[in-house]
């Protein structure tokens, strides 16, 4: 076969272009996944909820490492031993690390970042704090080692979720 | 080669719903057991963790690395095997057989009362282009597929739709002996047939009502596990699985998965006549057929005959093959991954003799059987022994 023939005019003179959309009904089959869930929070994380709520945050300590787990769990995962006590802690901190996050979900730039990182307790060792927002703070102002405290939303808006704490702000002495 | 041992084994009792505690509680309350059982410290003696799940049954991605803390297995080797729970076991007892691992531990749970669109999610599992769009425009149950296969079943084999129900009556009687079983209850075949056609043939009391519950397995090398208890143990002498194709339309008669399975745990085991050398039985029985059916794909009947042998008395404690004993699936509730490690267990117990009212006298070798539901055909054997 020649080349002429290879890359010449349609072998059918009235056939007709297809539209990207037609294309795709017959490429792409699409479909939404309905999948919903109901977790159980479970003992411990039960009760930190229903202290979210009370504006008050509490933590469960390991006997055997001592170590004061926030959020809260009935058994210690280095020990493998149940969690033996509540202990309620101020809600005061320090910045363990933090991340000033310019990209949103939909991988968008945004103008005001939005300021997440981790708070270390007072009155549980590094490494067993939570996971929050940073605010009434300027992004270059933040240090690792920051002392912090939460802000809490009004009692009346509070749900038994994370986010009854707005966010943790540089603590006022 | 060496061989692999049961050092203990641990379960929560199975109920429909478990809202007291969350799934890692759960887990840690099983693993708690097998390890008092075993006698011994996760954090020391355990060298490897399998877990068994799949991230849609549990609502997270990338499951597997939610698995270490509830087990004891931080900062040590862990990984999940996406696959029913002898799926799990098959892989300990691989990485017990390389010589690189000494003890390994195996968990396989479910927490499925927390899905609440199990039936869309089921539906997921159906190929997209072919034949998801049959099953989601009249939006109608995909265990539609257990009917279509009973319904092969019973006109290649003469099987009766009685003597399906039979099976549901059994077990779920069954599961009165069973402490960890919730569906026990005497039911007679009448009460079976009035339930009603939920699929043509498949009647609604002949489905398997989903469950919650978790299984821990400790499985050691035979030398570590000879040297750690004075007591008989229980060996996993063979172990196989297979897969069909998943094209629902090519779907076979006879289970070809379960056999295939059986065939490769069987070489391992040195079962030749798994009718006279197999003393305790479980098979999967997620729809009631499906017991009989897998006891032909096992060998322990030829096809057609198993439901003769249901109508005849001969499964159960009293008959010649103890079949079934835990209630199965009809009686402790679909477990999901879960399903085949509760299969295990009780064949464990039953060789040990720790398996109460229902127990087989002098039980020396088992055979447990998975299949991962619908609507795939994947299954699972493990040939158990007592060898004092
Ligand atoms: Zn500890």
């Amino acid at each position: 076969m020649s080349k002429k023939t290879e890359f010449g005019p349609p072998l059918n003179p009235r056939g007709r272009r297809l539209e990207a959309k037609e294309l795709e009904s017959i490429t792409h089959v699409r479909a939404k996944v309905p999948a919903k869930y109901a977790w159980a929070a479970g003992t411990a994380m039960s009760r930190f909820l229903e202290e979210l709520k009370n504006g008050k945050i509490i933590g469960r300590r390991c006997a055997r490492c001592d170590r004061v787990l926030v959020p809260p769990r009935m058994f210690c995962e280095r020990c493998f031993q149940p969690t033996t006590e509540w202990v309620y802690l101020p809600g005061t901190g320090v910045v363990e690390t933090f991340s000033i996050s310019y990209i949103d979900t939909n991988a968008n730039r945004i103008k005001e970042p939005i300021l997440v990182g981790v708070i270390a307790f007072d009155g549980a060792p590094p490494h067993c704090g939570i996971m929050h927002y940073f605010g009434e703070v300027k992004p270059e102002e933040l240090k690792i080692g920051m002392p912090v405290e939460p802000v809490w939303k009004p009692k009346e808006e509070r749900v038994g979720s994370v986010l009854d704490i707005k966010y943790f702000r540089p603590r006022r002495k | 080669m060496r061989d692999v041992a049961v050092l203990g084994v641990g379960a929560t009792a199975f109920t429909s719903q478990t809202p007291e505690v969350n799934w890692k509680e759960l887990i840690y309350d099983a693993a708690v057991k097998a390890y008092a059982e075993a006698g011994i410290d996760p954090r020391r003696d355990v060298d490897s963790f399998v877990t068994c799940a799949e991230d849609y049954w549990e609502g997270f991605s990338i499951f597997d690395e939610f698995t270490p803390d509830q087990l004891g297995g931080a900062l040590r080797p862990t990984m999940t095997v996406c696959g029913d729970g002898l799926q799990g076991l098959a892989t300990a007892y691989m990485q017990i057989k390389t010589g690189m691992f000494n003890i390994v531990v195996v968990e396989a749970h479910s927490k499925i009362s927390e899905l609440l669109t199990y039936e869309h999610i089921v539906e997921l599992a159906f190929d997209p282009i072919y034949e998801r769009p049959l099953s989601a425009e009249r939006e109608v149950h995909p265990y539609y597929v257990a009917g279509l296969e009973m319904n092969l079943y019973l006109h290649a084999t003469g099987t009766t739709e009685e003597q399906c129900a039979l099976v549901a009556v059994h077990n779920r009687r069954q599961a009165l002996n069973n402490p960890l079983a919730p569906y026990g209850a005497r039911l007679g075949l009448q009460e079976i047939f009035h339930s009603g056609y939920a699929f043509t043939p498949l009647k609604k009391w002949e489905i398997a009502s989903r469950a919650d519950g978790c299984i821990v397995f400790v499985l050691a090398a035979g030398e570590i596990a000879r040297r750690l208890t004075k007591k008989p143990l229980v060996y996993v002498e063979g172990i196989g699985w297979s897969s069909e194709s998943p094209w629902i339309s090519a779907r076979s008669a006879d289970a070809s998965y379960a056999r295939h399975a059986a065939q490769m745990a069987y070489r391992q085991a040195g079962i030749t006549n798994p009718r006279r050398q197999i003393d305790v039985i479980e098979v999967e029985d997620r729809f009631a057929f499906k017991e009989l059916q897998h006891l032909e794909a096992l060998g322990f009947a030829r096809p057609g005959e198993a439901g003769w042998l249901a109508q005849s008395g001969a499964l159960g404690l009293d008959g010649e093959l103890k079949v079934n004993l835990s209630g199965g699936s009809l009686g402790c509730g679909d477990l999901i991954e879960a399903s085949g490690l509760q299969r295990a267990l009780e064949i464990v117990l039953q060789l040990r003799g720790e398996a109460g009212a229902r127990q087989v006298p002098n039980a020396r070798v088992g055979v447990a059987q998975s299949w991962r539901g619908l609507p795939h055909g994947t299954g699972a054997v493990a040939v158990f022994a007592r060898r004092d």
